[in-house]
C-alpha cells in the first residue's frame, strides 16, 4: 500500500487535527476490493474525506469484440462480464435480440429462463452475502453460503453442463430442453434452502457487531441514488419501490406473485435486508414456476443465420445487481453494428464517493461490499 | 479473425430457413454475373423482393413529442419509433437544456445508460444515445443528438449526477468532448491510450500488428 502526503495545494484542505490530509491508495490487489478495483481515499485522520475509483483493469472491450461476431457468436461472451450471474446476463442479451428480430421466445423456454435466472439470483445473494460478511469480519456465513450455492450450480451443471459461465440459453429460446428431475432438483434446493436462509439471519441480523458495522453506515437517500443511477437493491434500500421484473416485465415474470422488499433508510443493513428478502421471494418464483412448466417447444423459429431488419433497440432486466441493459444497434448484416451494455456495478460504483465520505477507512470495505460490484462487469 | 466479410447478400429475408443459402452458396453467382459472358446465369434472388424491409422505423408523434416541438420548436430534429421504442433526436448544441426540461417537466428522473455510436459515413458522424426512464410514468425514451467530430458536446452531468462516469466512457471510447463536464478523463483506458476504440475506424488487429512491430521489433503472427 502505498501512502503518501500530497504536495498539491490544490488538495489541501483544513483538516480536523490540522495536519494534511493523507491519500492512501486501497488496490487493485486487495482482498476486499472484490476483484481489481482500486480507490484512491483522501483521508483525515481515519476519517475519508474524499475518494476517487480507479477501474479499467479488467477491460477486455466486449463491445468492440460484439461489432466483429455475429450475434450468436457474441452471447457466450456476456457470461463473462457479471461471472457470478452468467445466467441473468445471457437472458438480457437473448432477449435483446429477441426484440431486434422481433420473435419471443416460446412459453416453456420463458419459464425454464425465470426459474434458472432466479435461482441465478440467489447464488448471486449467496456470493454477495459470504464474501461482504467476511469482509466485515463474520467467517461463518461464507461456509454456509457457498454450501448452498453449490448446491445452485450444481442444477446448473445438469442443465448446461457448465456452472458458472454457463452459456445456458440461446438466441430464440433454449438450446436444451429441462432434463428430467429439473423440477424436483429445484424443488429439493427451494425446501432446504428455506431453513438455511433463517441460519444466516441467526448469525447476523441480530448480531450486535454486525448491526454495528453497518447500520448507518454508507447511507445513500432516494434522491441521491436515483440521481446517481441506482438499480437493483441499492435503490430499492433506499425506499424507491422499483424492480423491472414488476414495471416492465420480461421473460415468465408477468405470472408469478412476489414482493418487491424496500428498504427505509438506504444504509447497509437496509441492503442487507433488502437482498435477503429477495431470496426468499427467489425461491417463491421459484416453486411457482415449477409447479407449471409449460410444454410445447423450446426455441422459437429463428434462422440459424441471424439478420435482424435495421434498427435498434434498447432492452433491459432486473439482473441480481440491478439494471442490465442491452443496446443493440443492427445495420441488417449477421453482426450486430454496436453492442452497448448498460452494466449495474458500474453505475452503482459511482454512489461510492457520496456514501464513503465521512467514514471510516474500515467502512470503506463494508461499502465495497454492500454495493455487491463485479469487476468484470465494471469494466467489460 | 475468420469472420466472413460483411457484405450485403442477396439472399431472402429468412435465410436461416434455407440449407442452400449458406454463405458457401452465395459466392458463385456473383462472379458470373460480373463475366461478360451472354450465358446469362438464373439468378433466382432478384424475383425474390419482399426485401423492401418493413418501415420499423415510424415517425412519433404523441403528446410528449408534441409539447417538445412546442417548446422547443426546430431543436426537436427528429421524433421515430422503433419496435415500440420512442426516439427523439434533438440539435446537440440544446442537449443539456432539453435534458433539464425533461427531468423536471416530464419526469425523466432516471438516467439509465449515456453511450455513443459512430457512424464514420454521416457528415455529422457520432451519435450520442441517452437512455432515460421516468418512474413517474413508468416510461423509457431515448434521445440522441448528433455531433461531428471534435464538436463540444453540452454535459448533462449538471442533470443527472450519472453521466459523470458514463460520459468519461463516451469520452474514452469515441473522444466525444463534454464541455461542463467536472473531469473529462480516461476511464476504462490508461491516461496515455491512443486513439478511441470503439470508433469504427479502430481497427483491431491493426493495433496488434503495429504493436508487436514496435515493441518486439518482429511481425505479428495475426
Amino acid at each position: 500500500m502505498a501512502m503518501d502526503t500530497t504536495t498539491d495545494s490544490r488538495d489541501k484542505q483544513q483538516t480536523l487535527l490540522g495536519a494534511d490530509e493523507l491519500v492512501l491508495n486501497m488496490g487493485p490487489q486487495h482482498p476486499s476490493t472484490h476483484g481489481v478495483l482500486r480507490v484512491k481515499l483522501k483521508l483525515d485522520g481515519e476519517r475519508v474525506i474524499g475518494s476517487e475509483c480507479m477501474i479499467g483493469y479488467l477491460h477486455r472491450g466486449v463491445e468492440k469484440i460484439a461489432e466483429h461476431r455475429t450475434y450468436q457468436q457474441f452471447a457466450p461472451y456476456v457470461d463473462r462480464m457479471d461471472y457470478v450471474a452468467a445466467v441473468s446476463n445471457g437472458l438480457g442479451y437473448c432477449e435483446a435480440i429477441e426484440k431486434l428480430l422481433m420473435v419471443e421466445a416460446p412459453p416453456r423456454a420463458k419459464v425454464i429462463r425465470t426459474i434458472l435466472t432466479e435461482l441465478q439470483r440467489i447464488a448471486s445473494h449467496l456470493l454477495w452475502l459470504g464474501t461482504h460478511a467476511l469482509d466485515i469480519g463474520a467467517l461463518t456465513p461464507l461456509f454456509y453460503c457457498f454450501r448452498e450455492r453449490e448446491e445452485i450450480l450444481k442444477i446448473f451443471e445438469k442443465y448446461c453442463g457448465a456452472r458458472l459461465t454457463t452459456h445456458a440459453f440461446r438466441i430464440g429460446g433454449l438450446q436444451y430442453d429441462a432434463y428430467d428431475t429439473l423440477e424436483k432438483d429445484v424443488e429439493r434446493f427451494c425446501k432446504a434452502f428455506e431453513p438455511r436462509i433463517k441460519d444466516y439471519e441467526d448469525l447476523l441480523t441480530q448480531n450486535r457487531i454486525w448491526l454495528g458495522r453497518t447500520k448507518g453506515v454508507g447511507i445513500l437517500t432516494a434522491a441521491d441514488a436515483i440521481a446517481l443511477g441506482a438499480t437493483g437493491p441499492v435503490l430499492r434500500a433506499s425506499g424507491v419501490k422499483w424492480d423491472i421484473r414488476k414495471a416492465m416485465p420480461y421473460a415468465a415474470y408477468d405470472q408469478y406473485k412476489f414482493e418487491i422488499p424496500v428498504g427505509s433508510t438506504g444504509d447497509t443493513y437496509d441492503r442487507y435486508m433488502v437482498r435477503m428478502e429477495e431470496m426468499r421471494q427467489s425461491r417463491l418464483i421459484c416453486l411457482q414456476a415449477i409447479e407449471n412448466i409449460p410444454t410445447g417447444p423450446i426455441l422459437a423459429k429463428v434462422g440459424k443465420v441471424l439478420k435482424p431488419p435495421p434498427g435498434e433497440v434498447y432492452h433491459a432486466i432486473e439482473a441480481p445487481k440491478g439494471e442490465l441493459g442491452y443496446y443493440v444497434i443492427s445495420d441488417g448484416t449477421v453482426q450486430p453494428y454496436r453492442v452497448r451494455i448498460r452494466p449495474p456495478s458500474f453505475v452503482n460504483l459511482q454512489a461510492f464517493d457520496k456514501m464513503a465520505r465521512g467514514h471510516l477507512v474500515a467502512d470503506v470495505v463494508a461499502i465495497i461490499g454492500t454495493l455487491d460490484i463485479v469487476l468484470g462487469e465494471v469494466d467489460r | 479473425m475468420a469472420d466472413e466479410p460483411k457484405e450485403k447478400q442477396p439472399s431472402p429475408v429468412p435465410a436461416g430457413d434455407k440449407p442452400a443459402s449458406s454463405p458457401a452458396a452465395i459466392p458463385p453467382p456473383k462472379p458470373a454475373a460480373a463475366a461478360p459472358t451472354g450465358v446469362t446465369p438464373p439468378r433466382p434472388a432478384v424475383p425474390v423482393p419482399p426485401k423492401p424491409p418493413v418501415q420499423l422505423q415510424t415517425p412519433l408523434n404523441n403528446e410528449l413529442v408534441g409539447r417538445i416541438r412546442a417548446k422547443f420548436g426546430p431543436v426537436l430534429v427528429e421524433a421515430i419509433e422503433d419496435r415500440k421504442q420512442a426516439i427523439l433526436t434533438v440539435e446537440c448544441g440544446k442537449l443539456a437544456e432539453v435534458a433539464q426540461y425533461l427531468r423536471d417537466e416530464e419526469k425523466f428522473d432516471l438516467l439509465s445508460d449515456l453511450t455513443a455510436v459512430d457512424w464514420p459515413k454521416r457528415e455529422k458522424r457520432l451519435d450520442v444515445v441517452l437512455n432515460l426512464y421516468s418512474f413517474a410514468k413508468n416510461e423509457r425514451l431515448r434521445v440522441k443528438a448528433r455531433a461531428a467530430d471534435g464538436e463540444q458536446v453540452p454535459s448533462v452531468a449538471g442533470v443527472w449526477p450519472t453521466a459523470n462516469w458514463l460520459e468519461r466512457e463516451a469520452f474514452d471510447m469515441f473522444g466525444i468532448v463534454f464541455t461542463g463536464h467536472p473531469n473529462l478523463t480516461r476511464i476504462l483506458l490508461p491516461d496515455e491510450w491512443q486513439g478511441y476504440p470503439l470508433r469504427k475506424d479502430y481497427d483491431i488487429i491493426e493495433q496488434d500488428t503495429s504493436w508487436v512491430k514496435d515493441n518486439l521489433g518482429i511481425e505479428s503472427g495475426q
